[in-house]
């Protein structure tokens, strides 16, 4: 590493933004910043926003990037020209899906896969569930496959082989033909990417895989190539769905991994900030422009699902922090519809044009028009920059016409109409995540971050009943800061799918080892500081007769690179966890264990958020700008306005006031009241009991 | 009256509270019918009536109307015997008051307030094993009920908050799969109780009066959104008629007719010209009939909420003498083949008065295969699935391929899963070229299921239909293709005599079964299809060269491209 080398810099590219969070390492010091995203080459705006705060390159150690670059391809169909060698008689896995359709009501659904049929081709080959290889592949079919794809313009191929989960073979032998004959290292067998059961849900996950290996492979080629004109020699680390980072070459070997990276960030800094701020049960909160997403955090570790759909029939099967989304975000349309119901959303007005208030087309109500007349956003000072001020009058007019005509309310009462359904909105989705799950909602705080989450955070806490809300001192920014404190994670699965009595168990264990140590090297191939290492086991089993099965941690340590496990640990685990999840562990039935999964967790350093307080010096007085009226509750209110960074620590604000900082607004409700913690965050609670 | 803002917040947690209902069962249930098809459902009913206040969305599509007969039985008996109480919970599964089959086990609780009864909060499940002859209960070849299954009549399995163990005694007896039964009736119990917490909190937040109103005002709005949504149609009487193959008994077709008249804001659906009632199990109940009436109305108008409001302005004629309205004991265990198809003629219908609004026929057959047999140390397995087929072309485009019946939400489980499970393999799991029916927006593909044998023997069973009639186009469309099914046996391959329905044929090690299921029907003339869209469709092997030609008047030259002359003069030809 070079001498010179201080800053570490989190990038998080958003559909709007892109923020910047350079840490010194030498001074502790921090700064962030934001510049406009580009389309469609995201790189331009990584080195733009790196620049504004460090213009030689060679100062920079480690450069953390949480990217949308996949999610968009995925969403957008962009990724490369792909095809798939399959098992003869099973070339339609992927269009046939699990045969579901898009919503429950309306036959209207289409699904249109990313690697059409004819792109698609079969070769004899079989191997049964068992492991028994039942007709061998012959190299030579696969070549002639593979030849025919190269002609037709593939430019990437994903080799799937039903059952190849329980014996490789066959799917070996074919992808080191199809790599023999191929021009590029786009070449992907499932089994590299999920040995695991399910052929729909492998197929889905390796071919969106290769899909994305170009794409994601020619961007960080870009990244690298300007940060390296720039005079980098440092690390560039990509966060992952599981909101752990890996290196460049892992990410372009399985970029399906980044699916969710950019929210991923979001969460892990969240969580780090709250457990620090000792709030290890915190529901993040992001507000965007469409849509609005909330994640919980248990004792400072962050939900993680095993697979997501990031469109209809767009499956990608591996762990991903839990993220539950619903579409009522800021410029989310409020309308009224047949029946005299008000709705918000899903249609959006996204940024383009935009909410009313922004003049740039739209003239439907979203629910940033409602905040505007409310008094909870300032007209004269937009967040982002881009507009000088924003269009109170129009705003009215639009609500007026769209909501207010329609329900017979007066043109206030009607946008705070529109500010209480989408608030009812994101606390169903805050149920959904806590309450269904559970979790008691009064021992959980809700952490607004992004741009719009704090303007509405007092009142979910409310409405959901949680213990407070706690608004990290630079709201916009949290994913670009979480990138820098990530740990670097890589997740394995291998589906064993035996029964626990009968189970040859010094296999397991030695799949157990051999995966620990696959992980390992790639932590230490990656050339990254790390302040420790840990490996965790997990076993998906069930009872025999059971489909859903329940995840079993086991109580197994690494010593001197070996392991040991026996069946009772095992079945110990199991009937622990089982008790947990669902009561009473059932007598008399055999236990299955379908799936091992090792996870292997470098983690990094991380810096001290007292860094980021308030400077000392500063007063509740200095930081006084005057007032606003708000409307709440049918009535006009004086609300206290506030200049947020310039509150000292400790410093305690009676709702109702207006906490204005450059990335986002914080709305304290007339019987809620905040305080600025030694970090910097406010938390909000109600009045009484503070 | 309650204010819209409060209504529109109401609407969510009531909404919220059903969908926790259908969750909790979901995760918990020990049967993969209720675990992965999520073949259940949950809601809120109307304490005189019974009808549907608030269902969940993620349970069964059918049983949203379905339950609502089932509250109302419950409602019926405890006048009866004039001793409702609150902590009372209800049991029981006969379909010919409370809809479907035997196999849906319905729980019901009245839920009280302050001493006086408020609503009904219910929940529904497919239990694995009901008894009957046939396990699984899919019996084609039955001709009453009890050779179908157990029939429970509504009776308390909590009485006034105390568990009747000796209820679930007998319910167990009665099941070759008493430790899944008795799982799934943990399950739906949790269900209630969580549901029963979650409505107290609801209630205690906003006032028992507010919640109230905000009933009554969600049907009056659904019932307003229906009359305004059948107000814009044109008045008149539109006809379509459908078949079913056979009953499984009788080898002879089941006419399916409807005579659907808008007038003014309202809807009138008689069924009368409906064949009489059958020997087999392909008969319905009246809650059945009305149930699927509404899957169908909803799939069309999906704005409209799901509640009762929704069926106001609808009058539905069912005679008691047509297969829609049948008694005790009157078998009913096939009741999705007729429903699929009661839904098929009320969208044919529906495209001659509002072509914009509708499409055409899904694969309309649930194919319920299943295969059994002993294994070598003597341990009896039982593969059992339902298949998929193609959804109908629509106005917004080409049906989807390999979809799940517009009845349920149900996905198919994984290949890999069946393989590990049971001594069979698939040699084929593809899409069927030419079976979805031609149109300017194609029908969706049907599959191709191919089975081989591994162990010595097994035993076949199979409940489908649309192996004589396929599935209609619309507006001009054509049908898609047909259902078939043919077994290996010594002498070759075999159909059986009832086209898509047979009962315990036995195959051998090798031997292979060949399930080809029905694709969409078309939606608009077929000669109306682009011709650049048919070349796609031949490119990715959706339709074959020959078809092209022959169901859409394309002629594709030998350089795979389309010949233009030969093709405007041979739809010229189709179009006189």
């Amino acid at each position: 590493m070079n001498d010179q080398s201080k800053y570490v810099v989190g990038v998080d590219v958003g559909g709007t933004f892109t923020d910047v969070f350079f840490l010194d390492e030498k001074t502790g010091l921090c700064e962030v910043a934001k510049v406009p995203s580009t389309r469609p080459d995201q790189s331009l705006g990584f080195i733009e926003g790196i620049r504004t705060g460090v213009k030689d390159f060679s100062l920079l150690s480690t450069v953390v990037h949480g990217t949308t670059v996949g999610t968009n391809a995925l969403l957008e169909r962009k990724g490369a020209v792909t095809g798939i060698i399959t098992t003869e008689g099973f070339r339609d896995v992927l269009e046939m899906r699990r045969r579901d359709r898009p919503t429950t009501w309306g036959l209207w659904g289409q699904f249109e896969p990313v690697v059409p049929r004819n792109m698609r081709l079969e070769v004899p080959e079989r191997t049964l569930a068992d492991g028994t290889i039942y007709t061998a592949v012959n190299p030579d079919d696969v070549k002639i496959a593979a030849r025919q794809l190269l002609d037709a313009g593939a430019e990437s191929v994903c080799v799937v082989f039903i059952n190849a989960f329980a014996n490789f073979t066959n799917e070996n032998i074919a992808i080191k033909a199809v790599r023999d004959v191929w021009p590029n290292e786009h070449v992907v067998a499932s089994t590299e990417i999920l040995p695991e059961i399910r052929e729909f849900e492998r197929t889905s996950t390796a071919t969106l895989n290769a899909y994305l290996q170009p794409p994601i492979g020619n961007y960080l080629q870009r990244l690298e190539s300007a940060l390296e004109e720039g005079g980098f020699n440092g690390q560039v680390l990509i966060v992952q769905s599981n909101g752990g980072v890996m290196s460049v070459d892992v990410a372009r070997r399985l970029p399906v991994r980044t699916a969710l990276s950019g929210p991923a960030a979001g969460v892990i800094a969240s969580a780090y900030i709250a457990s620090v701020a000792g709030f290890p049960n915190v529901i993040t909160c992001d507000m965007g422009g469409t849509s609005f997403d909330v994640s919980l955090v248990a004792d400072g570790v962050s939900a993680l699902s095993a697979q997501t759909s990031i469109d209809f029939g767009m499956v990608v099967r591996t762990p991903m922090i839990e993220i539950t989304t619903i579409g009522a975000g800021g410029g989310s349309i409020a309308w009224v519809d047949r029946g005299g119901l008000l709705q918000i959303g899903p249609e959006s007005a996204g940024s383009e044009p935009g909410p009313v208030c922004y003049g740039l087309g739209n003239n439907r109500p979203t629910v940033t028009d409602a905040n505007l007349v409310l008094g909870r956003i300032n007209a004269d000072r937009p967040i982002g920059g881009k507009l000088d001020r924003l269009d109170v009058a129009a705003a009215k007019v639009a609500i007026e016409n769209h909501v207010g005509i329609p329900l017979k309310l007066g043109t206030l009462d009607a946008a705070e109409a529109i500010v209480r359904v989408a608030n009812s909105r994101m606390a169903g989705a805050i149920r959904l995540v806590s309450i269904e799950r559970g979790h008691n909602p009064n021992e959980f705080a809700a952490m607004p971050f992004g741009g719009g989450g704090a303007l509405h955070a007092g009142a979910l806490l409310k409405e959901v009943g949680l213990k407070s809300a706690l608004v990290p001192r630079y709201p916009g920014v949290t994913s670009a800061l979480g990138c820098t404190i990530a740990d670097m994670r890589h997740d394995f699965v291998q589906t064993v799918n035996a029964m626990l009595d009968s189970m040859d168990i010094a296999d397991l264990q030695s799949h157990m080892t051999e995966m620990a140590a696959d992980g390992s090297k790639l932590l230490n191939d990656a050339d990254v500081k790390f302040a420790d290492l840990n490996t965790q086991f997990e076993l998906d089993m069930s009872y025999v007769g059971q489909t859903h099965t329940v995840d079993v941690a086991l109580p197994i340590k690494i010593q001197n690179g070996t392991l040991t496990v026996t069946r009772d640990i095992i079945h110990d685990a199991f009937v622990a966890r089982y008790g947990q999840v669902y009561g009473r562990p059932l007598q008399g039935i055999a236990i299955r264990v379908l799936n091992l999964r090792v996870s292997v967790i470098g983690r990094r350093a991380k810096f001290d958020l007292e860094l980021l307080a308030p400077k000392a010096g500063g007063t509740i007085a200095s930081a006084q700008l005057g007032d606003r009226d708000v409307w709440v509750d049918g009535s006009w209110h004086v609300a206290t306005l506030y200049q947020r960074l310039v509150l000292p620590i400790g410093a305690e604000i009676a709702g109702p006031a207006l906490l204005e900082q450059p990335d986002t607004t914080i709305f304290i409700e007339p019987d809620l009241c905040g305080t600025v913690d030694k970090f910097g965050n406010l938390v909000i609670t109600r009045s009484q009991e503070t | 009256m309650i204010d819209p803002v409060t209504l529109a917040v109401l609407k969510g947690r009531l909404e919220q509270i059903a969908d926790e209902m259908d969750a909790t069962l979901f995760r918990s249930a020990f049967n993969p019918i209720i675990a992965e098809a999520h073949d259940a459902s949950h809601g809120i009913y109307d304490a005189t009536t019974g009808k549907t206040l608030v269902q969940g969305k993620s349970g069964l599509p059918v049983f949203v109307g379905a339950m609502a007969f089932a509250v109302k039985a419950v409602i019926d008996k405890a006048a009866k015997d004039d001793d409702l109480a609150d902590g009372d919970v209800y049991v029981f599964n006969d379909p010919y008051d409370g809809g479907t089959h035997l196999s849906d086990f319905k729980l019901v609780r009245p839920y009280y307030r302050n001493g006086a009864l408020y609503c009904y909060l219910a929940s529904v499940g497919h239990w694995h094993d009901v008894g009957g002859n046939v396990p699984g209960n899919y019996n084609p070849e039955a001709t009453e009920c009890f050779q179908e299954g157990m029939l429970i009549p509504p009776v308390k399995l909590f009485e006034a908050g105390n568990f009747r163990q000796d209820i679930v005694d007998i319910m167990q007896a009665n099941s070759r799969q008493p430790i899944s039964l008795y799982g799934d009736l943990n399950g739906q119990i949790n269900a209630l109780e969580l549901g029963e917490r979650r409505l107290t909190a609801l209630l205690d937040e906003y006032g028992d009066g507010t919640v109230r109103q905000a009933f009554l005002e969600l049907q009056s709005r659904a019932a307003q959104l229906m009359r305004m949504n059948i107000a814009e149609l044109p008045d008149g009487t539109y006809c379509c008629d459908d078949w079913l193959d056979n009953d499984g008994i009788i080898d002879a077709p089941l006419k399916i007719a409807l005579d659907l008249t808008i007038s003014g804001e309202t809807m009138t659906l008689d069924f009368s010209r409906s064949s009489p009632a059958c020997a087999g199990p392909v008969n319905i109940a009246l809650s059945t009939a009305v149930a699927s009436v509404y899957v169908a109305i909803k799939h069309i108008f999906n704005d409209v909420p799901a509640n009762s409001g929704v069926l106001d302005p609808i009058d539905i004629i069912i005679p008691d003498d047509t297969l829609l309205s049948v008694k005790a004991p009157k078998p009913v265990g096939g009741y999705t083949e007729t429903i699929l198809r009661l839904i098929d003629v009320v969208f044919g219908a529906m495209a001659k008065v509002a072509p914009e609004r509708s499409n055409a026929s899904a694969y309309g057959t649930i194919n319920a295969l299943s295969l059994a047999g002993y294994r070598r140390d003597g341990r009896r397995w039982v593969m059992f699935s339902f298949f998929g087929g193609g959804h109908g072309g629509h106005p917004a485009g080409d049906g989807l391929n390999h979809g799940n019946a517009p009845i349920s939400t149900a996905t198919i489980p994984p290949i890999e899963i069946l393989e590990s499970a049971y001594p069979m393999f698939f040699s084929k799991w593809a899409l069927r070229p030419d079976s979805g029916g031609p149109g300017r927006h194609r029908g969706g593909l049907g599959a191709i299921y191919e089975i081989e044998l591994l162990e010595e023997n097994a035993d076949v069973f199979l409940f489908g239909e649309r192996g004589r009639y396929a599935p209609k186009g619309v507006v001009g469309g054509s049908e898609g293709a047909l259902n078939q099914f043919s077994y290996q046996q010594d002498d070759g391959y075999h159909q059986p005599p009832m086209a898509s329905k047979m009962v315990g044929i036995r195959i051998k090690k090798g031997q292979h079964l060949l399930l080809q299921t029905p694709g969409g029907g078309g939606y608009g003339a077929s000669t109306e299809r682009q011709p650049e869209a048919v070349l796609r469709d031949v490119r990715l092997g959706y339709v074959s060269r020959d078809a092209a030609q022959r169901d859409y008047g394309v002629v594709i030259d030998d350089n795979g491209t389309v010949d233009q002359a030969r093709t405007t003069k041979l739809r010229a030809t189709r179009t006189q």
